[in-house]
């Protein structure tokens, strides 16, 4: 069985997010660069596969040099082969899923697993995106996965509740949280992956179909209003309040 | 024309397709551009509603071998239908339905997708749209490169307006079937309950409600005032056996409801991230200075256990949610 995990590298949740002088980007400068995290439920269910079944697994990032912190993690935690699609087109998420498409196509992949959204961007698109290029069955925000051959089932997060769908591999699984615990990278692991090699080759010509022209920061709220009195004039006075002025209730 | 596509439940169009077919109403309306409304299914009973809502024309795809959602098989029906009209924009909800197959459809016809939008204009035919990043951090303005344009409406942001119309109904050919993945069971919620992306009323708890067990208090008031329960990332990580599925924040849920009441939450940053496009939010926390209070239109300093039940009780006596 063969694997690929395509991971992204984001700043972290918890980045405080200042605008660039071009009035359509971020300033990264104080940016911490992590793993976006719904990519380690992915990586995690690689690795299980890795172990359970004796897949080969290869991590792929699209993205400049500084991506090779996340293929580096991804080899501490055992990934077998690493490899950098270099790309400047890492915004529109078409031209994301079109150098995935370009690297994964006549590899042989049976399984290919991304996080169900990359923190930053939020399209949530790479995956069907990616699935609809190569051909092959999808699904997305998965919480559990059962792989049998050739085939497999999946529960994802729905609207109307859990959906449980089967399909036919090969397939492009998107994680969710709550798809398995993932793990840590041990010493060893991190030792052993600065031996190892990351891959690079060329993206495929990928051009973005969409295109930010500007970025700007939420609209400031207007000053609230804090409510006196006890418990039971507070509360009387905000249902009148949501009911009356706010008219929400 | 500008399709729409719409999503049924229980005989009806669902909400957030309405929203979406609206604010297609009046796109089409100031660029002089033709509405379909655009179906998918075993049966489309109760599609004929589009009409109300501005649907020129109503497009159904049916066939036995869409009875259970396919990603693969709706991407390909909605992609055909595209093709077959010559529309130039597509739209849908961004429900978790909206989510699964708007992006693949585009990719079939090779279109830009825009995910999740909270505002649309446009001019000469092209479509501009303001999206939220990084939970809501930051909006982003984007345009597209490509000749048809894709987009996904955020629900419960854009108005379900009654505008009526022609809504001519016509059939359009089904996909062959022999699809990749398949829906085979839907384990529904218990109680019918509405998921938070579309709820109006969300009443929310964190590290202060101190145990799961508390969660009831916000059910009750929930229940009196007509909305459903959210939790912050402390309370999920808590081990109170709070379900990830209700987290709203950066790494749960986005939501946009028009009231969100946060209870003994401080207001972290990517908490705030994932619920600060509520139109009215109140905070109730011991603390005065918490964080929460900054983005709070009605703030309650005081003990969430006194006031949380006092406005269940003020809510029933006042035949709120009535």
């Amino acid at each position: 069985m063969k694997i690929l995990v395509a991971l992204k590298q984001v700043p972290d949740t918890e980045t405080k997010i200042k605008l660039g002088p071009d009035g359509k980007s971020l300033d990264l400068g104080d940016v911490k660069w992590i793993t976006s995290p719904y990519d380690e439920y992915a990586l995690e269910e690689a690795l299980r596969l890795k172990e359970s079944r004796d897949a080969e697994v290869t991590a792929v990032s699209v993205g400049n040099d500084k991506a090779r912190a996340v293929l580096q993690g991804a080899l501490a935690l055992g990934v077998q082969n690493a490899v950098l699609v270099k790309s400047e087109q890492t915004g529109d998420p078409m031209a994301i899923a079109r150098s995935l498409a370009g690297f994964a196509k006549g590899k042989g992949f049976d399984l290919i697993f991304l996080g169900n959204k990359g923190f930053g961007g939020d399209n949530a698109s790479v995956g069907p995106m990616l699935a609809e290029f190569l051909g092959i069955a999808q699904a997305n925000v998965v919480t559990r996965l059962d792989v049998a051959d050739g085939t497999f089932r999946a529960e994802r997060e729905g609207d109307a509740g859990t959906e449980i769908l089967e399909g036919t591999l090969p397939a492009v699984i998107t994680a969710q949280r709550g798809l398995n615990e993932p793990r840590y990278a041990n010493l060893k692991g991190i030792m052993a992956a600065k031996k190892k090699t990351i891959e690079e080759v060329d993206s495929e010509p990928a051009e973005p179909l969409v295109g930010i022209v500007a970025l700007d920061l939420p609209p400031a709220r207007p000053e609230g209003r804090k409510l006196d009195g006890d418990a039971a004039t507070q509360a009387a006075a905000l249902l009148g309040l949501l009911r009356d002025e706010a008219k929400v209730l | 024309m500008i399709l729409v596509y719409c999503e049924l439940k229980d005989g009806g169009i669902r909400k957030p397709s309405l929203e979406a077919l609206s604010e297609a109403r009046r796109l089409a309306d100031a660029a002089g551009l033709a509405v379909g409304a655009l179906f998918v299914g075993a049966s489309c009973a109760g599609a004929e509603g589009a009409a109300q809502y501005g649907a020129d024309a109503i497009l159904k795809v049916e066939a036995p071998s869409l009875a259970a959602y396919s990603s693969d098989g709706y991407a390909q029906a909605i992609a055909d239908a595209v093709k077959a009209k010559g529309a130039t924009m597509l739209l849908g909800a961004a429900t978790s339905a909206g989510k699964d197959v708007l992006p693949r459809a585009a990719a079939r016809l090779d279109a830009g997708y825009a995910a999740d939008v909270t505002g649309l204009a446009m001019a000469e035919g092209k479509l501009t749209c303001l999206r939220p990043v990084y939970a809501g951090k930051a909006f982003a303005t984007e345009v597209f490169q490509s000749p048809v344009q894709v987009a996904s409406t955020r629900p419960n942001v854009f108005a379900a307006s009654v505008n009526p119309k022609a809504g001519a109904v016509e059939a359009l050919p089904a996909p062959a079937g022999g699809f990749l993945a398949v829906v085979r069971e839907i384990l529904a919620k218990g109680g019918g309950k509405q998921d938070l992306t579309e709820a109006n009323v969300i009443v929310s708890g964190g590290r202060g409600m101190k145990d799961g067990a508390n969660f009831q208090l916000l059910e009750e008031l929930a229940e009196a005032i007509g909305g459903v329960v959210g939790a912050s990332r402390a309370a999920v990580d808590a081990g109170w056996g709070i379900p990830h599925s209700i987290q709203v924040g950066q790494t749960g849920k986005v939501v946009s409801p028009t009231l969100y009441i946060a209870c003994g939450i401080s207001g972290a940053i990517q908490h705030v991230a994932g619920m600060s496009g509520s139109k009215v939010i109140v905070a109730i926390n011991k603390d005065p200075e918490a964080p929460i209070f900054k983005l709070a239109t009605y703030g309650i300093v005081g003990d969430l256990f006194e006031v949380v039940p006092e406005l269940t009780r003020a809510a029933k006596a006042m035949g709120i949610g009535k």
